[in-house]
């Protein structure tokens, strides 16, 4: 997959950093505001992906790209379940226990443990988009050659 | 509201028959397109923001895939006559499409006016969401807490997903 113009790629450059700053805001938040684990691990796969397609696809190591993102996403979905079990192992009988402190309604690190879930399963979503597009990508290239 | 969203839903559908039926493939996806981003003001017009920013985001990003193929395969259609097979199943989809409808018809007499009532689990969900698990967005709450097995369970959908689109494409890079 070829590159686009000098404009296009200038423009992408300036703007990908912005999204992927918003969709770690959204997943942050993902307590307080709109928004969530979902939503914002979509978008910062949509930052890796807008990048992917204005430089082409020589423009990183696509196959080492692949393998750390399939990675994360495993390593993610593997913590989201640790941390289900965690209310086991302290001795509750209840999955999905919100054992951590709830703090002040509306604050940053409040509302126990349901923000560490928001951001892995954010890591794990983004990466699921990635890994996709990024098999798609490569595949082409195989394809062709 | 319901004037709005019935011109919408209206549009939408439009959008879906003109996909169907149209030569260039490029112009049915963009009409695609018209379906998902109305989608998208239909949520916001519920008052379901957390909803239209996962379609919104999700919508662009197939959009995306969907013109990279046409753009990279055939723009045009390849039309077939339908023989006898075709107007049986067209038959069957008639048939099952006044099915659908007597029943739904039947089940919608029973149901509440729109948006004017909540269901009876859901009352319990919307009192005692915010302190029982301290978060102040209800959905993160629901979604997280009171509905975790389902959260797993999309997470692990996903997951699955990715396996098996690795199994089928990289056949041939890991020879």
């Amino acid at each position: 997959m070829k590159g686009m113009t000098v404009i296009v790629k200038k423009t992408t450059q300036l703007i990908a950093g912005l999204v992927f700053l918003y969709g770690i805001y959204i997943i942050i938040h993902g307590h307080l505001t709109p928004g969530g684990g979902f939503a914002g691990g979509v978008i910062i796969a949509g930052a890796f992906i807008l990048l992917i397609l204005a430089n082409g696809s020589d423009f990183m190591k696509l196959t080492k790209e692949e393998m750390g993102s399939t990675m994360y996403e495993n390593l993610a979905i593997l913590v989201v379940t640790f941390l289900a079990v965690s209310g086991l192992l302290l001795g509750a009988k209840t999955f999905f226990l919100n054992w951590l402190p709830k703090g002040n309604l509306g604050e940053l690190v409040s509302a126990g443990i349901l923000p560490l879930y928001n951001i892995f399963v954010g890591i794990e979503v983004a990466a699921s988009i990635l890994s996709i597009f990024l098999a798609l990508v490569i595949f082409k290239e195989e394809m062709s050659e | 509201m319901e004037i709005a969203i019935s011109i919408i839903t209206g549009l939408m559908i439009l959008g879906a028959l003109y996909a169907i039926h149209a030569r260039d493939l490029l112009s049915a996806v963009i009409a695609c397109g018209i379906v998902g981003y109305g989608l998208v003001i239909c949520f916001l017009l519920l008052k379901a923001p957390d909803l239209a920013i996962v379609q919104i985001v999700v919508e662009t990003i197939s959009l995306i895939i969907m013109v990279a193929v046409v753009l990279d395969s055939s723009r045009d259609e390849l039309f077939s006559r339908p023989d006898t097979q075709g107007y049986v199943s067209a038959v069957t989809a008639i048939l099952l499409i006044v099915v659908l409808f007597y029943f739904f018809k039947i089940s919608i007499e029973t149901l509440d006016t729109f948006g004017k009532s909540t269901l009876r689990m859901a009352e319990h969900y919307i009192e005692g969401a915010t302190a029982r698990t301290g978060s102040a967005n209800l959905v993160t709450g629901v979604v997280f807490d009171f509905r975790g097995y389902d959260t797993l369970g999309e997470a692990t959908v996903l997951v699955t997903a990715v396996l098996g689109i690795l199994t089928i494409l990289r056949i041939k890079g890991k020879k």
